[in-house]
Formats: C-alpha cells, sequence, structure tokens
C-alpha cells in the first residue's frame, strides 16, 4: 500500500471511480448542448437564457462544474506526480491546481445561476 | 548488416554511447538476435548481456530491439531489423549496470510487495490442497509469466513512479494469486493494492500486451483486480 494524501479521494479505487463517473457526465452535457445548438440555428437570448434559468438545467450544469473540478484534479494530480520529482514544486503545483478549480466553480457558480 | 550496440561500462566511460559492428548473416538462414550478439561477442568480448536458456524459457535476455523490448533468443532478425539495421539497447527505465545488463533490483522489489506465494490459514490437508480443473484454468494466462520484466520496463507508469507502481508483471502475477482457489489471503491483498499508485496508475495503454514474450496479457489481468476491487467496495 503506498501511502499519500493529495490525491482526491485518498483511494485509489474511489478516484477512478470519480474519474469515470465524471467522464460520463461530461461528455452528456457535451452531447447535449452540440445538439441543443444543432437543433435550434436560430437560438435567440431568450430562448438561451431560459434555458439556464430553467431547475434541472442549473442542476445539471452544476453537476457539470463540479464534475470538471473532480476530473481536472484527478487528472493534475496524476501528471505532477508522474512527472515533477521534487516535493516542493509538485507540492506547488497541486495548490495551483486546487486554488484554480475552487475559483473557477465558485466563479461558474456565479456565472450559470447569474448570481 | 548494421549492428549499433548501447555501450556503457561505468569504470572506463563518462557516458553511455552507441557503438556499430558490421556482420555478415548466412545465406538462408533467419538467426535470432541473441546469435548475432553471440557472434559480435566472439569478436568483441567486452559486449556484456545477460543469457541463459537461449529458448525463451529463463527471460534473462530481455532487451530494446530496435525500439521494441522482447527476448533476444526468440526474436528473429528479420523481426527486429528496421531500414536495415538492428539497434540494440538495455531495457529502458531501470539503472544500467553495464551495456545490455540492467540493474532489476527495483522490478524485484514490486514482485515482492504483491507476496508473490500461496498463502493459506487453513491446516494443511494430509497430501494436496486439491483444485476442479475450473479453477485450475483460471491460472492459465497467469502463470506462464517469466519475469524477464519486458513488459513493465515498456510501460511510461513504471518509469515514472517504479517505486510507487507495481507495474504490469508484478500486477499479472497478484491477480494470479487473486485468482488462485487455494489461497485465502485475497482481502488482505486487495487491501493492499487500493491506493492511488500500486494498481490505478495503469492508464491502460497496453504497451505490456504489445511486448510480453510469452503472449500474456497484463492489461486484462489488472481489468480484472479493478473489478474485484469495485465488486468489494460498492
Amino acid at each position: 500500500m503506498v501511502t499519500q494524501i493529495t490525491s482526491f479521494g485518498r483511494s485509489g479505487l474511489y478516484d477512478w471511480m470519480m474519474q469515470r463517473v465524471s467522464a460520463i457526465t461530461l461528455s452528456l452535457y457535451t452531447v447535449f448542448i452540440i445538439g441543443y445548438l444543432l437543433l435550434n440555428p436560430d437560438l435567440t437570448y431568450d430562448q438561451w437564457s431560459a434555458l439556464y434559468e430553467a431547475t434541472w438545467m442549473r442542476v445539471f450544469s452544476l453537476m457539470v462544474l463540479l464534475s470538471i473540478g473532480v476530473h481536472s484534479w484527478i487528472g493534475l494530480w496524476s501528471i505532477s506526480t508522474d512527472y515533477i520529482k521534487a516535493t516542493g514544486a509538485r507540492f506547488f503545483f497541486q495548490s495551483i491546481c486546487g486554488l484554480a478549480m475552487f475559483v473557477y466553480i465558485v466563479w461558474g457558480i456565479q456565472v450559470i445561476w447569474g448570481l | 548488416m548494421l549492428v549499433s550496440i548501447y555501450r556503457y561500462n561505468p569504470e572506463k566511460d563518462d557516458a553511455p554511447y552507441m557503438q556499430d559492428y558490421e556482420i555478415d548473416l548466412p545465406e538462408g538462414k533467419d538467426l535470432m538476435v541473441l546469435d548475432v550478439l553471440n557472434i559480435l561477442k566472439a569478436q568483441d568480448p567486452s559486449i556484456s548481456y545477460r543469457r541463459s536458456c537461449r529458448e525463451g524459457v529463463c527471460g534473462s535476455d530481455g532487451m530494446n530491439m530496435s525500439g521494441k523490448n522482447g527476448l533476444a533468443c526468440i526474436t528473429p532478425v528479420s523481426e527486429a531489423i528496421k531500414k536495415g539495421k538492428l539497434v540494440l539497447r538495455p531495457l529502458p527505465g531501470l539503472p544500467v549496470v553495464r551495456d545490455l545488463v540492467i540493474d532489476m533490483g527495483q522490478f524485484y522489489k514490486q514482485y515482492e510487495k504483491i507476496r508473490p506465494y500461496l498463502i493459506n490459514d487453513a491446516p494443511a490437508p494430509a497430501i494436496e490442497r486439491l483444485q476442479s480443473p475450473e479453477e485450475r484454468e483460471k491460472l492459465d494466462g497467469l502463470y506462464e509469466c517469466i519475469l524477464c520484466a519486458c513488459c513493465s520496463t515498456a510501460c511510461p507508469s513504471f518509469w515514472w513512479n517504479p517505486d510507487k507502481f507495481v507495474g504490469p508483471s508484478g500486477l499479472l502475477q497478484a491477480y494470479r494469486f487473486l485468482a488462485d482457489s487455494r489461497d485465502t489471503a485475497t482481502q488482505e491483498r486487495l487491501s493492499d493494492l487500493d491506493d492511488p499508485f500500486s494498481v490505478f496508475r495503469c492508464h491502460g495503454i497496453m504497451n505490456c500486451v504489445n511486448v510480453c514474450p510469452k503472449g500474456l496479457n497484463p492489461t486484462k489481468a489488472i481489468g480484472n483486480i479493478r473489478t474485484m476491487l469495485l465488486q468489494r467496495a460498492t
């Protein structure tokens, strides 16, 4: 058993599962958005903002936003542990990634929910 | 034919270098790469490499032949040659002792970590622990591993974290004991593997499957370990 404390869920299995669950969420959202844009070629601002005002869309978008955070954290954490060998530099990189993700999530909630 | 060999003698050389040799191959005969090395060693006795059984059983002569890991004794020159040239390098990712000889310490350490022996806490029967033909069949494709290290040294995840990621060879062996009906330490074995490195550093690029000289499939074994971990935890 390799001990570490900076990975997302501390368990390899949990990280692996979350990586897949978040990937599925991200793909569904991508397919949905592309499909929506293709089916509505004459999209107006009102229509677009009505879509994002619907509760289900807010739930879906928030799920996607959290999925981006989880997915990118697990991915970038893996990259950092593969390629950055110096502990200080690796921890710094991980901290910057963690901070960036937190900012994106808070900022994203503001944008999507129109707060 | 031109043969280019990785040379490094830490007692004499500051840095490794490639040395070229010209060799006349016999007509109408496809030599194995090991035969070529033996011919060259007769010319230049300073070339170092490991070899023993010369028939793909012992796993000593694992090396990188024109970019692909394999056993020199069972790889025909016609298969390994690229653009009229045969390039021989040590297996990548492990420290070089000399020329084509690598230090396998890290590889064996990972093997040791998975406890590659049967653990059974039940009292030993008078003769032997029996297994049905179906139970025995589950070990096919796993027990044949000869620990030549061709797979683990072809794996980027093992290159970057050889101290933390068990590697395809070790994981194939780990599954060999997880799948064994006579082993009773399944839960402990699984608990030892459930961290983000030991198993989950495998990203399924299948370099291991591509190079295994015995035609085994470590990626599939790793998938089976994942499934066992998942079944236990959901």
